[in-house]
């Protein structure tokens, strides 16, 4: 990768767009999922918390899976619940953790982040790790990005036992 | 008399890397504006150019979104602890 989609507003990024990768426990991965269809025919929402490194970057560990409302209510767009993400903010705390990401349903789409996704990722930081599940095809497909700079890079997703 | 603020992820980098500040007001804003006057980094995080809460942003008074408060305006109190969490959306 160009040392140059590292930078953005000014601001030089040590740890490579595309890492971490992103692991996740079967459970982890079925809550998502699940909490995806349960969501139909609406967009479902959902955060991530785990460790963060003395940069403030994610290690890629998922201590919880957090589901969420989608305040949005809405085949199209997502809005987590402000409610649920204070929710996921103060349990993050109590674990000693952080909330480092968060995932997101496309029903009728690809998991790829669409411009509303890098759009509304300004408000996230570049630290934030967007995950999206498909609901497109039969089978769920759960991919992971980074979106910095209006830039989208994916990274690795290992769900363990999948 | 301050009050604990809590900041995401996104903005500790902004207010030298702690996960929570000690900040004076006696409404949200006054904490904000005695926030941003550490850590100058943060003004354009808090509050938009018309002055109200930035939409990047949703604050908690303890249990309670400000929204539904007074916004700004919301009074805080000794032992109160506000809540800076990042708004998360798209579609
Ligand atoms: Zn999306």
């Amino acid at each position: 990768m160009a040392s140059d989609s590292r930078r953005h507003s000014g601001l030089t990024f040590e740890v490579p767009f595309v890492e971490p990768t992103i692991r996740l426990n079967l459970a982890q991965y079925r809550a998502m999922v699940a909490h995806c269809f349960d969501g139909l025919p609406h967009e479902a929402c959902g955060v991530l918390i785990g460790p963060i490194k003395d940069d403030f970057e994610s290690t890629g560990d998922i201590t919880e899976v957090q589901t969420c409302r989608n305040a949005d209510e809405s085949a199209r767009t997502y809005t987590v619940d402000n409610d649920d993400m204070k929710r996921a903010m103060d349990r993050a705390l109590e674990l000693g953790v952080e909330v480092v990401g968060g995932w997101h349903s496309h029903t009728h789409t690809d998991a790829y982040p669409s411009a509303t996704d890098v759009e509304k990722a300004m408000a996230l930081g570049p630290y934030w790790l967007h995950m999206i599940v498909s609901l497109k095809q039969a089978e769920p497909v759960l991919r992971g990005y980074r979106i910095r700079g209006g830039r989208t890079e994916e990274v690795d997703v290992d769900v363990a036992g999948l | 008399m301050p009050v604990e603020v809590k900041l995401p992820t996104l903005l500790r980098v902004h207010a030298g890397g702690a996960a929570s500040v000690d900040a004076n007001g006696a409404t949200i804003g006054e904490v904000f504006a005695d926030l941003t006057a550490k850590f100058p980094a943060l003004a354009t995080n808090l509050v938009d150019e018309n002055g109200s809460l930035h939409k990047f942003v949703n604050v908690y008074r303890n249990d309670d979104d400000i929204r539904y408060l007074e916004a700004l305006d919301t009074k805080v109190a000794d032992d109160d602890v506000i809540s800076i969490l990042p708004a998360a959306a798209g579609g």
